[in-house]
């Protein structure tokens, strides 16, 4: 493979994951009356930081492997 | 008109996802140095990654709004797109076609045609399917400016050039190895991105109980009354064509989108087929499409159930970000069911008003805004940004997937064989790219000609029935039957779309208004009238599939086989070595065994919503 594409999956998400996780702490409950009064940013963005954390530590091993390997 | 309003931290999401797909297509393109890496990828992805690429590139316009559309429309009957429509023949092609798609030397599907039969078999197919792919990819472009237009207020000229700009930088850099790359980042947006939609539209009616009863409630409201179960079940309602709303029996259904539709579209169509062919062994070639059938039998969850919501979700009364009502622009117009605004129209003054059913005088539902008003409907600014970002990255990878197969047909079936063979690599590379241009500045053009249908689905279908539905008689018959040849490959096909065309011609579905609905050929006499256009597309298709069969099967025996059984090693079940287990997977990752696991699972799937 070229480049492992978990890195870059890992890498977008955990960019999207923060961007909602932060502002789900800032925002204005008000917005949330159409999610049924779930913060969905904030539970939805740590879900994401999980996933990229989840890809991007797939990726980190693989890497070790290779290198053991190589080495 | 009164859009929604995105806040910086949408666009923020928006601009994230633009800078990652054009960075991977940036940072691939110094590997793309020979013809091989930027049409093939150098056959060198693992199987998980073509796998996801696969059903990506599938997930064009007619996914995710067609089929939430189809979900509000039929109800649960659209699973049939997937769990009769899609397992089967993906199956096939992994188990039975991919090995002599791999291991020939073809790179395309047209060229797998050309050394099984002749050229002018091959020229056929690479001309129709060059075409089909450029609409296809300006249907999608279309669909996706019509849609930021009504919700966002976008200019609908800037948001079809932004888009077809994006496709266009990232796979002129990287080729398919960028598309793919992009296709699997697509596929964990969408599949993240509606997620959460799914939950709070389940949450919101009660579960799937809630939805059952509700859903109910509409089957009994419509005219005339369907019994409970109609929106729920998939094939409790297809005895007779009268008893479900898509309009169509289970022997139409079967033969005409189980067998001839899907069979023609999964197993011949070089979009899909390309990403396996990317595979960087025969055994991971094999399992692409069966990897792509897991999730692709769950996606009902994710695209149909939406649809279902919205037919009896409640509109807010009051929100911070503006009235569903004022989205489209209709302000003060009431959702004609659940969340499901009119269709508009301008009538003779200019002004936009909801479009009149000509019978009944009630406003028309406008079936393709049912996933866009979910999103609209339970997302907060954040995760709206989000959840149309995913929207976005479905109709790109739509368009990406159109886009790749093109450049590859274009330059190797057409141009390298028909204009200028013999020429260097380099230049082949070179001319990927110009077509990728080219494609991408013809499907613009194509994006402004397709504004006639109110259920994107059905133009596609309706394509697909012509061209591609003959195709796999032609493939079937290619691979395993030695005798058939060139000549009769050839004649059936030309005589199976013709058929196709004829058979459209002739017939019309009930209250059909405009000729391109069909009855063109027979004026105000059509010689049979469908009960629905679902039910004339799947017919068109079973038609032009027979005629294809025997046409093929008559001009073979009337002609002479002039390939010798040399010429057909590889091509021929009869004369291809069988492919051996692979060594290196334990049992379960066999593709025997991931092939006899998901037809399984998809046998449960139809029992459980039977």
């Amino acid at each position: 493979m070229h480049i492992d594409i978990r890195i870059p999956i890992g890498l977008m998400f955990g960019t999207f994951g923060g961007i909602l996780t932060g502002f789900g702490l800032l925002s204005d409950p008000a917005i949330y009356q159409r999610s049924l009064g779930f913060n969905v940013n904030l539970s939805w963005g740590l879900a994401l930081l999980a996933f990229s954390a989840l890809m991007l530590g797939m990726a980190y091993r693989a890497s070790r492997r290779k290198s053991r390997e190589g080495g | 008109m009164e859009a929604v309003r995105l806040g910086p931290v949408d666009y923020s999401i928006l601009i994230v996802y633009t800078v990652f797909v054009l960075g991977v297509g940036i940072a691939l393109k110094r590997f793309t140095k020979t013809s091989s890496d930027f049409f093939l990828s150098g056959r060198s992805m693992p199987a998980w990654i073509t796998g996801l690429a696969f059903i990506s590139a599938n997930l064009g316009a007619q996914e995710v709004i067609g089929m939430g559309a189809s979900g509000a429309k039929y109800g649960m009957m659209t699973s049939h797109f997937y769990w009769l429509g899609a397992i089967p023949a993906m199956v096939f092609v992994g188990i039975f076609m991919m090995p002599y798609y791999y291991g020939s030397r073809a790179r395309s599907v047209p060229e797998y045609l050309k050394l099984r039969f002749d050229e002018k078999t091959r020229g056929f197919n690479a001309i129709s399917f060059a075409v089909m792919t450029v609409f296809s990819s300006g249907v999608s472009m279309y669909a996706l400016a019509k849609l930021m237009e009504l919700l966002l207020g976008w200019n609908f000229h800037a948001s079809l050039v932004a888009s077809a700009i994006i496709v266009l930088v990232y796979i002129f850099m990287g080729g398919l190895t960028s598309a793919i790359y992009n296709e699997v980042l697509q596929f964990f947006l969408i599949v993240l991105g509606f997620l959460p939609l799914v939950i709070l539209g389940l949450i919101d009616v009660g579960g799937w109980d809630g939805l059952v009863s509700k859903l109910n409630q509409v089957a009994a409201n419509h005219q005339p009354p369907y019994p409970p179960g109609t929106w729920t079940e998939s094939w409790a309602h297809t005895g007779s064509a009268a008893a479900n709303p898509m309009g169509v029996e289970w022997f139409g259904l079967v033969m005409g989108l189980g067998f001839v539709l899907s069979f023609g579209y999964w197993c011949t169509d070089f979009l899909v087929v390309q990403r396996a062919m990317a595979a960087d062994s025969m055994s991971a070639a094999r399992r692409t499409p069966l990897i792509a059938a897991i999730p692709k039998m769950l996606f009902p969850a994710l695209v149909i159930v939406p649809g279902m919501i919205a037919m009896v979700a409640t509109p807010h009364q009051t929100t911070p970000l503006g009235q569903e009502a004022k989205v489209a622009g209709i302000a003060g117009v009431a959702p004609v069911h659940g969340i499901i605004p009119p269709k508009m129209k301008k009538d003779a003054t200019g002004v936009e008003r909801p479009e009149l059913d000509a019978k009944t005088g009630k406003p028309v539902p406008d079936y393709d805004l049912a996933t866009p008003m979910m999103l609209i409907h339970y997302f907060p600014t954040g995760l709206l940004g989000l959840g149309l970002t995913a929207l976005m990255a479905s109709f790109m990878s739509g368009m990406a997937g159109n886009v790749t197969a093109f450049n590859t047909v274009w330059t190797y079936d057409i141009y390298q064989s028909y204009i200028a063979p013999n020429k260097s690599d380099s230049h082949y590379l070179w001319m990927g790219r110009m077509s990728t241009l080219f494609g991408i500045a013809i499907s613009i053009g194509a994006a402004y000609v397709a504004t006639q249908f109110n259920n994107i689905m059905d133009v596609l279908q309706l394509v697909f029935g012509f061209v591609n539905a003959p195709l796999f008689a032609t493939f079937m018959l290619g691979m395993f039957w030695r005798r058939a040849t060139g000549h009769g490959a050839f004649g059936g096909l030309l005589l199976g779309t013709v058929a196709a065309a004829v058979h459209h011609g002739l017939t019309v579905p009930v209250g059909a208004a405009t000729l391109i609905k069909g009855g063109w050929l027979a004026g105000s006499h059509p010689v049979h009238v469908y009960p629905s256009e679902m039910a004339q597309n799947f017919w068109t298709a079973i038609f032009a599939w027979v005629t294809c069969f025997v046409m093929t099967i008559l001009i073979s025996l009337l002609t002479r086989q002039t390939k010798t059984e040399d010429d057909l090693r590889g091509l021929v079940y009869s004369l291809t070595p069988h492919v051996a287990k692979d060594e290196h997977l334990p049992w379960y990752a066999q593709p025997g065994t991931l092939a006899i696991g998901v037809l399984l699972a998809t046998l449960v799937l139809n029992i459980i919503f039977w």
